[in-house]
């Protein structure tokens, strides 16, 4: 396919005005407002959310990575029981992934009891889980392309000829 | 004490050094200035380039070239030019590897140019011909170029500025500073001037692989009866983001290359042989990696063209390259006082026009080699300084 425009000044900027967007892309503002509709309607965009670097924040947050072991089903194979995952609202990623586990569960909790409490209480005790894994954050350094310990600094000269 | 202004070479002592220093030193002292100044790719050489010069490191491949350069990097970018431009040269005896097109530029002038002769400069234009066409007691014959021609050499231009001593050409396109290009049809009035004098061109394509639209740049050179009377530059920097590695080539007539190749010979031995390794692989593996850095900047160039022209900083669509080059006529200050006054107002640093020629006046140049969110905020600053003006 080719690249679409709207979505790659969108995932680099996701604040990025309708009149910017247009002026990038060739398109009417209009034009753009109509095709973010569709993208939400169909489920391309799914939100907007900042990246916040929560120590900075002094913001209490715990993250884990949760490996889990799960058993397929018949007829719906890995899809039932991560759906299952999926809607527990303490859950923010759940991905299925090739290799010694199932899914790969990310989610956050005020602290790691918090977190330790949910996998022993909701997830371990559910049906088709056979085993889980659960691995701390201990420093993020960068995420979703932007580094936490300040971005780098231009190194070119500030004008060139 | 030594009187050094006694033993200067006369033709370099009096090469006018560039007179916006003052203002770049400026800009350069404001910790707060957000540049669009730069004339070199944002974006970092691609991994599998590095890679390459990294495996050649690693295997020990330490020493000169061949003083025309590597005899696989030749073939590599002969049969480039061939795919890309529909160019024919020959690898072994029409292709010298220089330290960056500027090199290039400078061996095809000293090998040309002899005291008196005639060149012909199109401006505004990259600043490098002038003073290399001096260091050869040579003669440039600068042309203003217009923005209502999209900044192109007309033929008739061209027709106007040849005289009995007119030796070379140099046609740079697409253009830094104004992002102009010449198509074939442009191209192609110009060559039907040429054809049949001894009059040679200079066509320095350093950015042929950033041209937006749907068509595809062309070559001088690929025009029938061209090739024998043109000398091709390109590079690497400016496609594959590689400026720091220094690495270009010239590709002309074999009896021009083996004199270019003599006084690169004696004046370099080789280029970079790291480098010549990793542009092996650019040129072999790389297509795609120019495709997705051309989408990019077109998308900066849009934006900055619809912005720019938002705010009565007319100008003409930009073709090529990654500046646009608006004009500033409209504010009634000079190039160098819009300049100066944006930067101490909104700690905003672009390029006066003059400083690629005296015909650069009443434009500044902007870079696009900028990610589009730095952009948006150079745009904003520009803006609140517009609306200081109190134009009507």
């Amino acid at each position: 396919m080719k690249t679409d425009l709207i979505l790659k000044v969108l995932e680099a900027n996701g604040r990025a005005s309708l009149e910017d967007i247009a002026a990038a892309t060739g398109y009417t503002a209009q034009e753009v407002a109509a095709r973010l509709d569709a993208y939400q309607k169909e489920g391309i965009i799914n939100g907007y959310r900042a990246i916040i670097d929560y120590d900075k924040a002094n913001v209490n947050r715990v993250q884990a990575l949760i490996d889990v072991s799960v058993k397929p089903k018949k007829n719906h194979g890995f899809d039932e029981i991560a759906e299952m995952i999926a809607h527990l609202e303490e859950v923010d990623t759940v991905l299925l992934m090739s290799g010694g586990y199932d899914l790969s569960v990310v989610m956050s909790g005020k602290s790691f009891q918090d977190i330790a409490l949910f996998v022993a209480k909701r997830l371990s005790p559910m049906d088709d889980v056979v085993s889980t894994a659960t691995h701390f954050v201990l420093k993020t350094y960068k995420k979703d392309g932007h580094l936490f310990g300040g971005e780098l600094k231009d190194e070119r000269g500030l004008t060139t000829l | 004490m030594m009187n050094y202004d006694n033993l200067l070479n006369r033709q370099a002592a009096e090469i006018k050094p560039s007179g916006i220093r003052r203002f770049f030193s400026m800009a350069a002292e404001m910790p707060e200035c957000i540049s669009l100044g730069v004339g070199e790719p944002d974006f970092k050489t691609p991994w599998a380039i590095r890679e390459a010069g990294i495996l050649s490191l690693e295997k020990g491949k330490t020493w000169y070239t061949a003083n025309a350069g590597l005899a696989e990097l030749r073939t590599e970018i002969c049969s480039y030019l061939k795919r890309r431009f529909e160019l024919d040269y020959c690898a072994q005896t029409e292709c010298l590897v220089t330290v960056g097109g500027s090199e290039g530029i400078d061996v095809a002038l000293r090998s040309l140019v002899n005291e008196g002769d005639e060149v012909i400069i199109p401006e505004p234009c990259f600043v490098c011909y002038t003073p290399l066409v001096e260091l050869c007691h040579g003669t440039p014959v600068p042309v203003e170029l217009k923005a209502e021609n999209g900044f192109r050499l007309t033929a008739q231009q061209l027709k106007d500025a040849i005289t009995p001593k007119t030796k070379l050409v140099i046609l740079p396109f697409p253009s830094n500073p104004t992002g102009g290009v010449m198509r074939k049809e442009h191209l192609e009035a110009l060559a039907e001037v040429l054809r049949g004098t001894d009059i040679l061109v200079l066509t320095d394509e350093i950015y042929a692989e950033l041209t937006y639209g749907d068509t595809r740049h062309v070559s001088i050179a690929a025009l029938p009866g061209m090739k024998e009377r043109t000398i091709y530059i390109n590079g690497f920097s400016k496609a594959y983001a590689m400026t720091g590695w220094r690495l270009g080539y010239v590709c002309a007539p074999a009896a021009l290359i083996a004199v270019m190749t003599k006084i690169h010979q004696f004046g370099i031995m080789s280029s970079p042989t790291t480098s010549q390794y990793a542009a092996i692989t650019a040129l072999k593996d790389c297509d795609d990696e120019i495709e997705e850095m051309r989408t990019e900047y077109d998308l900066r160039r849009r934006y900055l063209v619809s912005n720019l022209n938002r705010l009565g900083l007319t100008c003409f669509e930009p073709e090529g390259a990654f500046y646009v080059f608006p004009s500033i006529k409209k504010t009634g200050l000079t190039s160098e006082d819009f300049c100066m006054q944006l930067l101490h107002a909104q700690h905003v640093a672009v390029v006066p026009g003059t400083a690629f020629g005296s015909s650069g006046e009443g434009y500044v140049r902007i870079s696009y080699s900028y990610s589009l969110e730095h952009l948006m905020e150079a745009i904003k600053r520009i803006e609140a300084f517009i609306n200081t003006l109190n134009l009507e």
